[in-house]
C-alpha cells in the first residue's frame, strides 16, 4: 500500500510534505506526508500521544513545522499566521470542544464567524447551523460552559461552519460522547461533507471513523505507517487488531 | 453636623474615591485578563495622565481655581482635558506593549512584570526631571456650585466625577459586551488558543487591552486633578495600590468586579477614615482584602482569566 495515494478525481486541498515538528527536544511528527483531496473525508487514526493533535495544530499554525511544507490549495501556508489560515478557509473543531465557556452559544457562533463580514451571509450561515442542530438554536442564549458534552460538540461543529470553511479539521469529535450522540455527530459530519466541505478528522473511534471516511492515515509515534481507502483499512489485519477491537469481538462472539 | 450627615458626607467622598479606583482597577484587570500580567507601569501612567490633563487645561489659559468657566467653554475644555489625557496615556500603554512587552510574550517567569516596574520608574523620573517634585495647582474651571443635603455637602465636581466615571464604565461595558473586538477580547481571556483559531489576531487584542486600560488611567488622572485641585509626581503609588487592591478584591480579570472593588475600597477608605482614623485605612483595606480572599480566593466576582486545561 502506498503511503500517499491521491484521490483520482479531485485536486489536493491540503498536503503535508515531509513535515517534522518538535516541542523542544521532543520530535513528534517525523517526515509526515498527507494529501487530502477536495471533497473528501479523511480520517487520521492512531493511539495516544502519537501526534494526531499536533497534526491539527500544525495545520492551524499553532505549531510550526521545523522542516517540511504544508500546502493549502497548492500554496505553502506554513509561514502564515493562524488568522491568515482561517481566512483562507480552514476551520477547527478542537479537541475537547474548547468553547468559550462564559460566552453564550450565539456568541460562540459569532466567534466562529469572526473573519466573516457581518451581513446577510452571517444570518444565512446561522440558519444553516440552526437547521443542522435545532438543539443549538434552542440553547442559543445559554452560556456555552453550561451545555452538556454532546450539545457542546454540536456548537463546536456549528462554530466551525460559521467560518464558511473549505476544510474543517476535527480533533476527536466523538470524544466523551454517548453512543447515540456519536452516531448523530458522524451523521452530521457526513452531511456537512456532502454539502461540499472537506473534512480531516482525528479519531480514536476507528470503527466509526472508517464507516464515514473515504480514506484514512494511521499514525504511530509520529510516523505514518499505513494509509489507504477506508475499505482497504477496514480489511487490513493490523488495523483490525490494533484499532477495531477485533480480538474482543472475537471473544464475545 | 450630625453623625448621619457625617456618614452621608463620607459616602459622597467614598463614591468619588471609588470612581477613581474603579477606573484605575479596570486597567489592571483588562491587561491581566488578556495577557495574564500585572502591569505596574499603570501606577505612573495614571500620574502622567494627571500631568498631561493639567498641561492641557493650562494650555487653554486656565490658572488654578481662578478661571471659572460655564456653558460650552466649560464643556469643551473639560472634554479636551479628558481626550488629551486619555489619548496620550492610551498611546503610552500601546507603546509599552508594542515596544517592550511584545518581545517578552511567551517568555516564562517575571521578565514582563519586572519590565513594567522599570517602565513605571522611567515615567516617574521623566516627570520628576521635567516638571519637578512640587505639588502643582491643577486648574479647576468648575463653578463652585454646591448642594446641601441635610448637613452634608455635594459639590458639582463630585457629580461630574460620578457622571463621567459611569459613562466611561458604561462605554467600556458596551465595548466588551457587544462589539466584535470586545467579544474577541472576552474570547481571548477565556481561551487564547481557541480564540486564535477563530482568526482573532492576538496582537490586536492585547494592544486594545493596553490602550483601553491606559486611556482609563488617563481619564482617572484628570478626575484626580479636578477632585483634589492638585497633581504631583508621587500620586501614582497610593492610588495605584488601592486600585490594584480593588481589582484583586473584585476578582482580577473580571470587569464588573473591578468596578465593584473600586467602589467598595473607596467607601471603606472614606468611612473608616472618618470613624476610625486615617491611620487605620490601609490596615482595614488590606485586612478586608485578606478576609475576602480567604473566603473567596477568586475575589468577590470571580476571575475571568484564561482557562488552564
Ligand atoms: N505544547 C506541548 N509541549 C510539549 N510537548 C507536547 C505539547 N503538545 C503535545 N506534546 C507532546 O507531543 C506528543 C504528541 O502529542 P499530541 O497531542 O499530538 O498527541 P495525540 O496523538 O493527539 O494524543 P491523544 O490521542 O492523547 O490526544 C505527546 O507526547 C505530547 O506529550
Ligand atoms: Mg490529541
Amino acid at each position: 500500500m502506498s503511503l500517499d495515494i491521491l484521490s483520482p478525481q479531485n485536486e489536493p486541498l491540503l498536503q503535508f510534505r515531509d513535515v517534522n515538528t518538535h516541542y523542544g527536544d521532543l520530535h513528534v511528527l517525523k517526515d509526515v506526508n498527507y494529501t487530502i483531496a477536495a471533497g473528501e473525508i479523511v480520517s487520521l487514526l492512531g493511539g495516544n500521544a502519537c501526534g494526531k493533535s499536533t497534526t491539527m495544530k500544525t495545520i492551524m499554525g499553532v505549531v510550526r513545522p521545523t522542516t517540511g511544507s504544508v500546502l493549502f490549495e497548492g500554496q505553502p501556508i506554513e509561514r502564515l499566521s493562524t488568522s491568515a489560515r482561517v481566512r483562507r478557509g480552514i476551520a477547527p473543531v478542537l479537541e475537547a470542544r474548547r468553547l468559550f465557556p462564559r460566552m453564550t452559544v450565539f456568541e460562540n457562533l459569532e466567534m466562529g464567524a469572526y473573519i466573516q463580514p457581518r451581513g446577510a451571509g452571517f444570518n444565512e450561515d446561522l440558519e444553516r447551523v440552526y437547521s443542522l442542530f435545532p438543539r443549538v438554536k434552542e440553547r442559543r442564549a445559554q452560556l456555552a460552559g453550561t451545555l452538556s458534552g454532546g450539545e457542546q460538540q454540536m456548537v463546536a461543529i456549528g462554530r466551525a461552519l460559521m467560518a464558511r470553511p473549505r476544510l474543517i479539521c476535527m480533533d476527536e469529535p466523538s470524544m466523551g460522547l454517548s453512543p447515540l450522540y456519536v452516531e448523530q455527530v458522524f451523521d452530521i459530519i457526513q452531511a456537512i461533507n456532502r454539502q461540499g466541505t472537506t473534512i480531516f478528522m482525528v479519531e480514536q473511534n476507528a470503527a466509526m471513523a472508517l464507516q464515514i471516511a473515504h480514506r484514512a492515515y494511521v499514525l504511530q509515534t509520529g510516523v505514518v505507517v499505513l494509509s489507504g481507502t477506508a475499505e482497504e483499512l477496514r480489511r487490513n489485519e493490523d488495523i483490525r487488531h490494533a484499532y477495531l477491537g477485533e480480538m474482543q469481538v472475537g471473544v464475545a462472539a | 453636623m450630625t453623625s448621619t450627615d457625617l456618614l452621608l458626607q463620607q459616602v459622597i467622598n467614598g463614591l468619588s474615591l471609588g470612581a477613581m479606583y474603579s477606573l484605575l482597577a479596570l486597567g489592571f484587570t483588562l491587561v491581566y485578563g488578556i495577557a495574564e500580567l500585572i502591569n505596574f507601569a499603570h501606577f505612573n501612567v495614571f500620574m502622567v495622565g494627571a500631568m498631561v490633563a493639567m498641561l492641557t487645561l493650562q494650555g487653554f489659559g486656565l490658572v488654578g481655581q481662578e478661571t471659572i468657566l460655564t456653558g460650552l467653554p466649560l464643556v469643551g475644555t473639560l472634554l479636551a482635558g479628558f481626550a488629551v489625557a486619555m489619548l496620550v496615556c492610551g498611546g503610552i500603554g500601546v507603546g509599552i506593549e508594542r515596544v517592550l512587552l511584545r518581545p517578552l510574550r511567551g517568555v516564562k517567569g517575571p521578565a514582563a512584570m519586572i519590565t513594567t516596574i522599570g517602565v513605571s520608574y522611567v515615567l516617574f523620573n521623566v516627570v520628576l526631571l521635567t516638571l519637578g517634585s512640587d505639588a502643582k495647582n491643577f486648574p479647576n474651571p468648575l463653578p463652585p456650585i454646591v448642594w446641601h443635603i441635610g448637613g452634608a455637602v455635594l459639590r458639582l465636581r463630585e457629580v461630574l466625577i460620578w457622571v463621567i466615571a459611569l459613562a466611561l464604565m458604561a462605554g467600556l461595558t458596551y465595548f466588551v459586551q457587544y462589539t466584535r473586538l470586545g467579544k474577541a477580547m472576552r474570547a481571548t481571556a477565556q481561551d487564547p488558543e481557541a480564540a486564535r483559531m477563530m482568526g482573532v489576531e492576538v496582537d490586536r487584542v492585547v494592544m486594545t487591552a493596553f490602550f483601553l486600560g491606559s486611556a482609563l488611567a488617563g481619564a482617572c488622572g484628570m478626575i484626580f486633578g479636578l477632585y483634589y485641585n492638585l497633581a504631583k509626581v508621587d500620586i501614582g503609588f497610593a492610588a495605584g495600590l488601592r486600585a490594584f487592591t480593588a481589582a484583586v478584591l473584585g476578582g482580577i480579570g473580571n470587569v464588573p468586579g473591578a468596578m465593584l472593588g473600586g467602589v467598595v475600597i473607596g467607601l471603606i477608605e472614606a468611612v473608616s477614615g472618618q470613624t476610625i482614623g486615617t491611620a487605620w485605612t490601609d490596615v482595614i483595606i488590606f485586612g478586608l482584602l485578606v478576609l475576602v480572599l480567604i473566603v473567596r480566593p477568586a475575589g468577590l466576582m470571580g476571575r475571568l482569566a484564561p482557562n488552564k486545561s
